[in-house]
């Protein structure tokens, strides 16, 4: 069960009126490699991990979508006060066809999120390699955001979830560690 | 008749990026209040019909909001 509380996990301040950055950011909502993505995959797979990382799997499951609410909340108050003639300037006009002034789980040209963006092979090597390889890959949207908005406030948020992924990727990397067992030791038989 | 649009005040934040909508609206359509169509309805003429797209001036519904500067049919 949960249990919410009724903020987000790091303050998210926007300074200025650019609507276009909602277009890039919403890569990271409803995108592949975005934290609906993440926090679907590692929600799912926790279950048939071994339990030594169980604990591990939830936790960062929980924390993806504490990072989803704050891109959320980015993408809404980009667009919240946008009128059709600048969500049309902002490169939304198709969004608006469809969506209005609403958030929507597709990634930054429109594509719908599918579950086919994320896996759960049974294999823990194979499913923690990909849960690595998926933090990497959140990383690398993060700085490509990054490069692409000049609003400081904004950045300080994306700075911070990408800041996120890479703690991400090492305790996965912990966890193939923890799974390998026998390193270091010597063993007689 | 009932009114076509509904209005509400959304919370405006005191850092919000873009200058404030302070108003919104959405639509609330005649079919949502009529349930059953009623018999002998009062019906337009068969030329305003055609270009209202209905024969009922009772389902009739403007787009946009003629509040919002959206034009009605004559």
């Amino acid at each position: 069960m949960f249990y919410y509380e009724k903020k987000l996990q790091y303050p998210v301040r926007v300074s200025t009126c650019n609507p276009m950055l909602a277009k890039f950011l919403i890569e990271q909502y409803g995108g592949a490699d975005g934290e609906l993505a993440a926090a679907l995959r590692y929600m799912n797979q926790r279950y048939s991990i071994p339990d030594k990382v169980i604990g591990l799997l939830n936790d960062i499951a929980m924390e993806e979508f504490s990072h989803l609410e704050m891109i959320a909340t980015m993408i809404y108050k980009l667009t919240k006060d946008a009128t059709p003639e600048m969500m049309k300037a902002a490169g939304l006009g198709d969004h608006y066809s469809v969506h209005d002034n609403a958030l929507f789980y597709h990634n930054s040209s429109g594509v719908p999120w599918t579950a086919a963006y994320i896996q759960a092979k049974g294999d823990p090597i194979a499913d923690l390699y990909e849960d690595i390889a998926a933090e990497e890959k959140a990383r690398a949207t993060y700085q490509w955001i990054i490069d692409l908005s000049d609003d400081p406030d904004l950045n300080d948020g994306l700075k911070f979830l990408r800041e996120r992924e890479i703690i991400h990727s090492l305790r996965f990397r912990e966890a193939v560690e923890i799974l390998k067992e026998e390193q270091g030791k010597k063993k007689f038989y | 008749m009932s009114s076509q649009f509904k209005y509400w005040e959304p919370y405006i934040g005191p850092f919000d990026p873009c200058k404030p909508i302070r108003v919104k609206s959405y639509s609330t359509p005649p079919q949502l209040y009529m349930n059953f169509q009623p018999a002998g309805l009062k019906q337009f003429t068969p030329k305003q019909a055609l270009m209202h797209g209905t024969l009922w001036p009772q389902l009739y519904s403007p787009y946009p909001d003629p509040k919002k500067g959206g034009t009605k049919h004559a």
